[in-house]
């Protein structure tokens, strides 16, 4: 049983040791609960750089695995396997980063059931982190499944006025498309005799048609949960009702769970299937980004808006991933992170206003500039990062995804170019939201008296912005991470592609 | 010329960063400790930033000369690297960089130091205090995001810088966000100008991924790094449809900074800004970005010569076009403005040509004289705004004001509008003075530094493109005809208003550096004196091939040329556009002086308020409504724009897909399904069987109802149940 307080098994489940306490704890303290889910997500983030300090940028393969035997069915062997590489590393991180960043938003934001709330939102961060370390398909799918479960108590339970639609409709909505990811395992483990990832990534061999299946199967699962359009239609609803730390995380993590099921499972298991369906995807992605883009522009809820901007954005990384490049699939994965990071925060930042005002329509707002400046500087930094402004974190993202996109030989140039224009419409929709909130005289009477951010809102948001720097400034520690992983997946569909008429 | 590393460099190169680290820890320092310093303490803690950035440039073009003008790229950061990609951020020392470096940072302190008097004076922030500290931050940001502009050795590093003055222009025409048309007015300017320029980087970004495509596999050791010089080395090799591409797409990137056709509608909303943001911004340095960005790329300019054409048809057509609109407008910024914009497209033709000299000589005499002028209409504004001070103040005054005054109300008194002013140059002597040496360098009266400059790329145009020399010729008689009118309008005749009577000079701090700008503006067109041509061979260090395609003829010409040619200045076209510019202010001074003094006889309500409007009809109405680009662009895209999204967002996405295709078709089908489940067949079917077991059916019959509650788990149940029997029935049958 060493493998229990090995670092990634640690990392993963640690949170649960919160979990316990908070058990233990009498629901009237407030406080104590969150504090006791704070720390042990600070400690989960601090494990989870002891894991980062050992982790071998050189090395393409799997690392710090841990690997035994778990159960039998009949001949095939179920593995609990948990391990890293440049793939998934990054995200690993940004899990353990949001978390506690979420948990300190609802410190004020959350006063109902807190007992449960952190309960459900430790319990969340094990299956995120088990979604992200699991190398065996069977295990990956426990841990996906698994974090159905509290997504949906927290938005059927903390959510707005129709939650409960909101929470059906995403728990629904993302089991639909995991009934067909499961077929597919199960006739993987069948056919080729293992659940684990890399042994079935260096069996290969299966023939084209069945391939195509297989990647649909898992494509249906993943799809969904991007978003990919025309997918999509579960998102509005569950981040407009979910409370703020639930779109946080949902934006920030959990649909980076489906481009990461792409990125791990698609490409290296699936690689004809991927380079024949890359036009497709690409087609989706690209459609995806000008929609996404164009239907923002039309919101009136400034939450639904960011909402709808993530389809554009994810679309990015999609378009990103199928350029099957080097380029294409590093700026995929970094612009994972980048939207985690100002998505998220954006999220935040609408929360506050929130908590503030109770409303969310952008026309009850206007000139906050001037009563809460503090508000207005921060905002507006996370701004021009997600409208991808250049020495901020979202354009080494994008540029480098069009870029891979535009000189892919799978995809033609044309998605690239039209994606470009996405570039455009996220000044468009970007830009008016900042107006609408901030810009203007103060017209109406209910926000002259408005307090600007707290310290503690301020520390929440800080953390975010230094990434949003630092990865916009010098993102070369991040591309190191992730690189050699990279080179190899790419080395693994240049042959299948190799292979092809 | 050769390249070489910094580290085998002497001189000053290693000390480039700090043109962007200077102006960078002056802002930093303004946030932290901006709050405890005074207004004061704050301008010049943010002049000295920009000060120290241009005594840097001053270190590198000493150390130019002494390495006889052979340039240097200075390595400082890995950026990006992916695979075949490598992207430094390494800066170029060379004579066109730091030419640019010197009128960034030169022209740029200048009106920092103005800046401190002029966001002072100016009545309309009161009641905001953070905005001093604000306005000098945004300034610097401003400062540094040019320098990265014009230091950096590699088109993205450029484009960095780029987006960074776009962003700083954003930030800085919005500067009175809640000022303007409906308070949003001054907000909506901002966001267009940044709109506008997000298509011309669309441009700018095509350009550069179709670089990577077809450059990289040429690269050296297949890596690309985007910079200058192996871009300038692989693209002889490269197929000339692409370099045409290439070259078109950065195009469309020069129309959006630089203001030409059809992407120039943001620059005169761009006035919205303070005056000194125009100043500096909108006129001397920023818009000029789209003709350094063509001159830096004359490696790959020089291979087409129909994008070259292109370049120069646009900026040709642009200098005509925005030069007729000058002529009609009333703000005294907006007729710089659209002067600005018309400029502009003179040095957008000029290196389009191939004058790439010229081109960037013409950008230099211009941040001088269109600096100068935009600062002077500031103290203009300021002396109409203290005179209209001083009438609110005074109810004797106030009275008289109402009485005659035209436009009425002083409440809506536009301080701007030049049909308020009149007789200035009594009132503001220092200003006028000033003033006068801006418009004649901007109208090319010689000897003042608009006239060599303007001659040049006359004289280039030609023998490069006569197409070109015309319309260029054409915009260069408009534009002396409304210099004329607005220096008449402003200074000359009687105050036409209660505060122009009134109006006063401003401190010495303000018109200092005018008095500078005015002496830069007089004596600046030295740098090219004819035989001389220190400017000429100046740049040439860097940018060869355009002595060799453009000045070989010239330079021959100069020596063995016919009569005409003196010195390398084609005495033809110099006479020529002399002639039409003194011709054009004697036209303006009959007009506005002779013409208005008749019109007088008029009865006050038939009077026109602009003796043109009378004489032209309709073709006036339309330059003073700028021809109808932005109620055509409201049409045609913006319009459409928001229809299709609307359209998008609450008609397809929401009543089709969201509502009707999920709600009703998917989940109402299932609670359909469910409702026959329960009802027709379990209640019909099988009660109707089995009669007998009617009791126990029922109860059954209640769990299966229970489907449609809406409770998850009851879904979640079904599908885990479907679930199962898949994976039975896989794993029996397979055994």
């Amino acid at each position: 049983m060493n493998f229990v307080i090995y670092p990634l098994t640690l990392t993963t489940f640690f949170p649960l040791l919160g979990v316990l306490i908070i058990l233990f704890l009498k629901a009237e303290h407030k406080n104590a609960i969150r504090w006791v889910a704070l720390l042990t997500s600070l400690v989960t983030f601090g494990i989870s750089i002891a894991v980062l300090a050992q982790f071998d940028t050189a090395n393409p393969d799997l690392q710090l695995v841990a690997r035994a035997p778990w159960f039998q069915i009949a001949n095939w062997t179920v593995h609990f396997y948990m391990a890293v590489d440049g793939l998934s590393i990054l995200l690993v991180m940004l899990t353990t980063f949001l978390t506690p960043i979420s948990i300190l938003s609802t410190w004020t934001a959350v006063e109902d059931r807190v007992k449960e709330f952190m309960i459900f939102f430790l319990l969340l961060e094990v299956g995120m982190l088990g979604v992200f370390v699991a190398q065996d398909l069977f295990l990956f799918y426990v841990f996906w499944e698994f974090t159905l479960v509290p997504m949906y108590f927290l938005i059927g339970i903390w959510g707005g006025q129709r939650r409960m639609y909101a929470a059906i409709k995403f728990f629904l909505y993302t089991m639909a498309g995991s009934i067909l990811m499961l077929l597919a395992i199960l006739w993987l483990g069948i056919y080729q005799g293992t659940f684990t990832v890399p042994d079935l990534i260096a069996k290969g061999g299966i023939p084209d048609a069945v391939q195509m299946v297989l990647f649909i199967a898992f494509a249906a699962a993943f799809a969904i949960k991007v978003p990919m359009w025309p997918l999509h239609s579960w998102l509005p609803d569950a981040h407009v009702e979910a409370p703020t730390a639930g779109s946080v995380i949902l934006a920030g993590v959990l649909l980076k769970m489906g481009t990461y099921g792409f990125l791990r499972f698609n490409l290296p298991l699936f690689p004809e299937a991927a380079v024949k369906a890359a036009p497709w995807m690409a087609l989706l992605a690209t459609i995806g980004i000008i929609y996404g883009a164009a239907v923002s522009y039309a919101q009136k809820d400034v939450k639904k808006l960011v909402a709808y901007s993530s389809v554009s954005h994810l679309g990015f990384v999609m378009l990103g991933l199928f350029a099957l490049n080097p380029q294409g699939i590093a700026g995929g994965i970094l612009q994972m992170v980048n939207h985690g990071l100002s998505t998220g925060a954006l999220f935040l930042i609408v929360g506050m206003i929130y908590e503030r005002r109770h409303t969310r329509d952008m026309n009850a707002f206007g000139g906050l500039w001037k009563i809460m400046p503090i508000y207005g500087v921060l905002t507006l930094i996370v701004t021009l990062s997600s409208m991808g402004l250049p020495g901020l974190n979202g354009f080494v993202g994008e540029f480098t995804i069009l870029l891979g996109a535009f000189g892919s030989e799978h995809i033609s140039p044309w998605f690239a170019g039209i994606s470009a224009a996405g570039v455009i419409m996220a000044a468009v929709y970007m830009l008016y939201m900042f107006q609408k909130l901030f810009l203007g005289p103060v017209d109406k009477e209910e926000n002259q008296a408005l307090k600007d951010l707290n310290w503690r809102e301020i520390v929440t948001l800080i953390p975010l912005l230094v990434f949003i720097f630092w990865i916009g400034l010098y993102p070369k520690p991040f591309f190191t991470l992730m690189a050699p992983s990279v080179d190899k997946l790419v080395t693994i569909i240049q042959a299948a592609a190799a292979g092809l008429p | 010329m050769l390249l070489s590393e910094a580290t085998n460099a002497g001189g000053n190169f290693s000390l480039v960063p700090l043109v962007v680290f200077f102006p960078l820890i002056g802002l930093l320092l303004n946030i932290i400790f901006g709050g405890r310093l005074g207004e004061k303490a704050i301008g010049w803690l943010a002049s000295l930033a920009s000060g120290l950035a241009f005594g840097v440039a001053v270190l590198l073009g000493i150390s130019l000369i002494g390495s006889h003008g052979a340039g240097v790229t200075v390595p400082f950061l890995d950026w990006i690297t992916i695979g075949s990609l490598h992207l430094q951020w390494a800066f170029r020392v060379d004579t066109l960089s730091v030419t640019m470096m010197l009128v960034v940072g030169g022209v740029g302190t200048l009106i920092h130091i103005y800046a401190i008097g002029y966001m002072h004076e100016d009545v309309r922030h009161n009641g905001d205090p953070g905005r001093y500290r604000r306005f000098f931050v945004f300034f610097n940001l401003f400062i540094a995001a040019m320098m990265v502009l014009v230091s950096a050795d590699n088109y993205l590093m450029l484009f960095v810088g780029w987006e960074g003055v776009g962003l700083c222009s954003y930030l800085l025409i919005g500067f009175w966000y809640d000022k303007g048309k409906d308070g949003i007015g001054n907000a909506i300017a901002g966001k267009k100008a940044f709109i506008t320029n997000r298509i011309g980087d669309f441009g700018f970004l095509v350009a550069s991924f179709l670089m990577f495509k077809f450059f990289q596999p040429l690269a050296e050791g297949g890596v690309f790094s985007f910079d200058f010089d192996s871009v300038a080395a692989i693209a002889p090799k490269v197929a000339s449809p692409v370099i045409l591409a290439i070259t078109l797409f950065m195009l469309l990137g020069v129309a959006g900074k630089s203001a030409q056709l059809p992407l120039f509608v943001w620059l005169p909303d761009a006035m919205a800004g303070p005056t000194p943001v125009s100043a500096l911004i909108h006129a001397a340095t920023m818009v000029t970005a789209g003709v350094y960005l063509v001159a830096r790329s004359f490696a790959i300019y020089s291979l087409v010569p129909a994008a070259q054409n292109w370049v120069a048809i646009v900026g040709g057509v642009t200098a005509l076009f925005a030069a007729t609109i000058a002529v009609a407008q009333f703000d005294i910024k907006k007729v710089l403005a659209y002067s600005t914009i018309s400029q502009l497209g003179f040095m957008v033709a000029a290196v389009g040509m191939g004058a790439f000299v010229a081109g960037m000589f013409h950008l230099v005499t211009h941040a001088f004289f269109k600096a100068l002028l935009f600062l002077s209409a500031g103290s203009v504004i300021q002396g109409m705004e203290h005179g209209h001070h001083a009438v609110e103040h005074d109810p004797l005054l106030r009275r008289k004001m109402k009485q005659n005054e035209r436009l009425g109300s002083t409440h809506h008194f536009d301080p701007q509008d030049m049909r308020n002013m009149g007789g200035l140059r009594h009132r503001m002597k220092t200003t006028y003075w000033v003033y006068l040496a801006g418009a004649l360098a901007l109208a090319g009266i010689v000897p003042w530094a608009g006239f060599w400059s303007k001659d040049e790329i006359l004289a280039e145009a030609l023998h490069l493109n006569p197409a070109v020399y015309w319309l260029l010729t054409i915009a260069a008689f408009f534009t002396a005809f409304y210099m004329g009118r607005q220096v008449i309008m402003v200074f000359f005749g009687e105050p036409r208003s209660e505060p122009a009577a009134q109006a006063h000079e401003n401190p010495p701090i303000m018109t200092v550096p005018l008095v500078i700008l005015a002496l830069l503006s007089t004596f600046g067109g030295f740098l090219n004196l004819p035989f001389i041509h220190t400017f000429t061979h100046w740049i040439e260090y860097t940018i060869h091939p355009a002595a060799e395609a453009a000045e070989a003829g010239a330079e021959a010409a100069a020596h063995a040329g016919p009569w005409y040619m003196w010195g390398g200045l084609n005495l033809i076209v110099a006479g020529l556009s002399t002639l039409l510019a003194l011709i054009a202010i004697a036209l303006a001074w009959m007009i506005y002086t002779r013409r208005v003094e008749a019109l007088k006889s008029l009865p006050a309500a038939r009077r026109p308020d602009d003796p043109l409007r009378s004489m032209l009809g309709p073709v006036f109405t339309g330059m003073e409504h700028k021809w109808w680009v932005d109620e055509l662009y409201e049409f045609l895209i913006i319009k459409p724009y928001v229809a299709i999204s609307r359209f998008l967002a609450e008609v397809i996405d929401w009543k089709f897909w969201h509502d009707f295709f999920h709600d009703t078709i998917i989940a109402g089908g299932y609670r359909g399904l469910a409702w026959i489940f329960a009802n027709p067949i379990d209640l019909g079917v099988i009660d109707g069987i089995a009669n007998g077991l009617a009791e126990g059916v029922r109860g059954l019959a209640a769990q299966a109802r229970r489907i449609q509650t809406g409770f998850v788990r009851n879904y979640a149940l079904s599908v885990f149940v479907g679930v199962v029997l898949i994976i039975s029935y896989l794993v029996f049958q397979l055994r």
